[in-house]
């Protein structure tokens, strides 16, 4: 964009354009701006109350920004409801998990958008597949390294933290067609299914699915982001790469500590044209 | 819990995989279920056996200590007196499930069973249309608990303790507070049981009334809904877990709405099966209907914190209350203990499912 610039900026996959958001008097985003590029892994930080899951939300149809625009592959879109979002390609792996307890692995992989038996069974009996979507499940959970959950009718209340967890990652890995979200997943996890997790965002990645990362995890987050988006009361302050900032110098600007100079335009920089 | 004999390193060896929730990343932390475990977890997977066992040991109990217990005029009739707390648990069921509860079931019925009769002895509609008009009508009753429930975000509880009296009082100001005999009405609305409405079933060469088949269909065709349909795996979801249904697209106002809806329309086809039960359409029968539905559904196995159960689990449910009443009375004992009976079985069923909810990896 700048004059000195050679190399055209790709359109970004999903774009936030002056999103705002206030619940009463507290103000969530305030005229926040995100972009996020083909191929990438986006690290989200922020402090506790910066806006991160609001602006996540707004990009999963969870929230409704009272003004700003959203942009998909630059054109605007509206997504009211999670249905739209979903719709759109995009899928979101949130803290809560968003599985249903009780519910066996395979219903909650299908989860509003079941599969129906072909033929008359399917349309005048509306009887679902449900064979078929097990058997979709166990091909999902196996591409994530899961298979040693064997039992796709059993409910998700009789796995550990870290197979629900796998549940959700493979919910959205089968569904997200055009970005996947993920808001600390990998919160609730040990080391080793932390390093599985942050293994699999980098394998949607190499699918060529660009990814959010929302975390506190600071290790996590520069381990697998090609860039990190700094937000802050509400807003952007700063995009930076693992190569260009060091942790302590991240965790400064998310804190207020350090202001940062970057304009919006070298913000919104695909990580190749960021400064190194 | 954690003895020490149980531990395995090796996760191949048959309780392991028989318990099949043993993920490779925590195997180390994982033990092999007790005894009490894997019954917790074969009921937790199939929430109608607690009830199927009960009922099998009851029958067995009740057979020794009278000789006509296991009669096929006995168990007719047995039968026959779940039929109506049968049917119209089918649509508490639903409700529970969703995590809701309804207290004006007894209230809608007799209300129903109050407008067809009325449309039929003083207005000379003719039966099927009565009919029509009936099934209509509690299906309206029910769309407006449900819209009560969903845009007034009101607790289920409170909603149908309101539409209760409401429903209640306009049915003795529609019937006067008159029953209406069988014979003014068209001969449709009561030939569900009696003589002329019952079909000698072969095998056991006695005659079953046509409202208890139907009620038997009914019980099939929703179990069909819950298991196989999306419509029934969402009732499930949203009474799991709303927020999660929620953000997976599912409309749960929509799923809620469609619950009270078809409820109603279920109490309508209970209200149609009571007129024939008791040959006329009382305006003051069925209020003991809210509890009897709600027991039923309870010693069936089906959470009151919605999201667990089977609808088969009601039918067992409605069956053991109606066969301890009748074992009890035909064992000699006295009509209290009954009601004794029963008022344990519910705790213990909320316990038990209070206990497997309980259950985790």
């Amino acid at each position: 964009m700048t004059a000195d610039m050679t190399e055209a900026i790709p359109t970004p996959v999903l774009q936030a354009v002056g999103l705002s958001k206030a619940y009463g008097r507290v103000v969530a985003l305030d005229d926040a701006d995100l972009e996020l590029y083909p191929g990438e892994v986006l690290g989200v930080i922020g402090d506790n109350g910066a806006g991160k899951s609001t602006l996540i939300k707004c990009f999963s149809g969870a929230v409704i920004p009272d003004s700003g625009e959203i942009r998909i592959d630059g054109e605007a879109v509206h997504l009211r409801t999670p249905s739209d979002s979903m719709a759109a390609g995009i899928e979101t792996v949130y803290q809560t998990l968003a599985v249903c307890p009780a519910l066996d692995i395979g219903t909650n992989l299908f989860l509003g958008r079941e599969r129906r038996k072909p033929g008359i069974l399917g349309s005048v009996f509306r009887m679902l597949d449900l064979g078929g979507m097990r058997e979709a499940a166990r091909k999902e959970m196996s591409d994530l390294g899961l298979l040693t959950i064997q039992d796709m009718s059993q409910a998700v209340e009789t796995l550990s933290g870290g197979q629900r967890q796998g549940v959700a990652v493979a919910r959205a890995a089968a569904f997200g067609q055009r970005v996947i979200i993920m808001d600390e997943p990998t919160a609730a996890l040990g080391v080793k299914e932390s390093g599985r997790v942050l293994q699999l965002i980098r394998d949607v990645r190499d699918r060529g699915i660009p990814v959010i990362l929302i975390s506190h995890n600071m290790p996590h987050v520069f381990e697998v982001s090609d860039r990190i988006h700094i937000h802050r009361l509400g807003k952007r302050v700063a995009v930076v790469t693992p190569k260009s900032h060091s942790m302590s110098e991240a965790v400064a600007i998310m804190t207020g500590a350090v202001q940062s100079d970057m304009t919006d335009e070298e913000m919104a920089r695909p990580a190749a044209q960021l400064a190194a | 819990m954690s003895n020490p004999e149980d531990y395995r390193r090796e996760p191949a060896s048959a309780e392991a995989s028989a318990a099949a929730v043993v993920g490779e990343i925590s195997e180390h932390d994982r033990q092999d279920p007790t005894a009490v475990q894997r019954i917790q977890r074969v009921l937790h997977r199939y929430p109608a056996l607690g009830p199927l066992v009960f009922l099998v040991v009851m029958l067995a109990a009740f057979s020794v200590m009278s000789d006509r217990f296991l009669q096929p005029f006995n168990m007719s009739l047995i039968i026959q007196q779940v039929t109506v707390v049968g049917t119209l648990a089918i649509g508490q069921t639903i409700i529970i499930l969703t995590a809701g509860i309804d207290l004006s079931v007894g209230a809608i019925t007799v209300f129903v069973s109050v407008i067809m009769a009325k449309l039929s002895a003083d207005y000379g509609v003719p039966g099927i249309a009565a009919l029509l008009v009936g099934f209509s009508f509690g299906t309206a009753c029910g769309l407006l608990n449900g819209l009560l429930i969903t845009r007034l975000r009101l607790p289920p509880f409170i909603v149908t303790l309101g539409t209760l009296s409401v429903f209640f009082a306009l049915n003795l100001y529609v019937s006067a507070s008159t029953t209406i005999r069988g014979s003014d009405m068209d001969p449709l609305l009561t030939t569900t049981a009696g003589k002329q409405g019952s079909i000698l079933v072969p095998i056991i060469d006695t005659p079953i009334p046509l409202a208890s088949l139907g009620m038997i269909a009914m019980y099939v065709i929703m179990s069909y809904i819950l298991r196989y349909t999306a419509w029934g795996r969402h009732i499930y979801a949203t009474g799991d877990d709303p927020e999660a249904s929620r953000l997976t697209g599912i409309k749960i106002d929509r799923v809620l709405v469609s619950v009270y809806a078809v409820a109603g329309f279920i109490y309508a086809i209970g209200a149609w099966f009571l007129m024939g039960r008791i040959g006329a359409a009382s305006p003051q029968s069925g209020l003991g209907y809210n509890l009897d539905t709600i027991t039923a559904v309870v010693i069936g196995g089906t959470s009151l914190f919605g999201g667990r159960g089977v609808v088969v689990g009601t039918l067992l449910g409605a069956i053991i209350v109606g066969m301890a009443r009748n074992g009890l009375s035909l064992a000699g004992f006295d009509p209290l203990w009954q009601d004794f009976t029963i008022g344990v079985l519910v705790i213990v069923a909320v316990t038990v499912d209070q206990w497997i909810r309980r259950v985790s990896a």
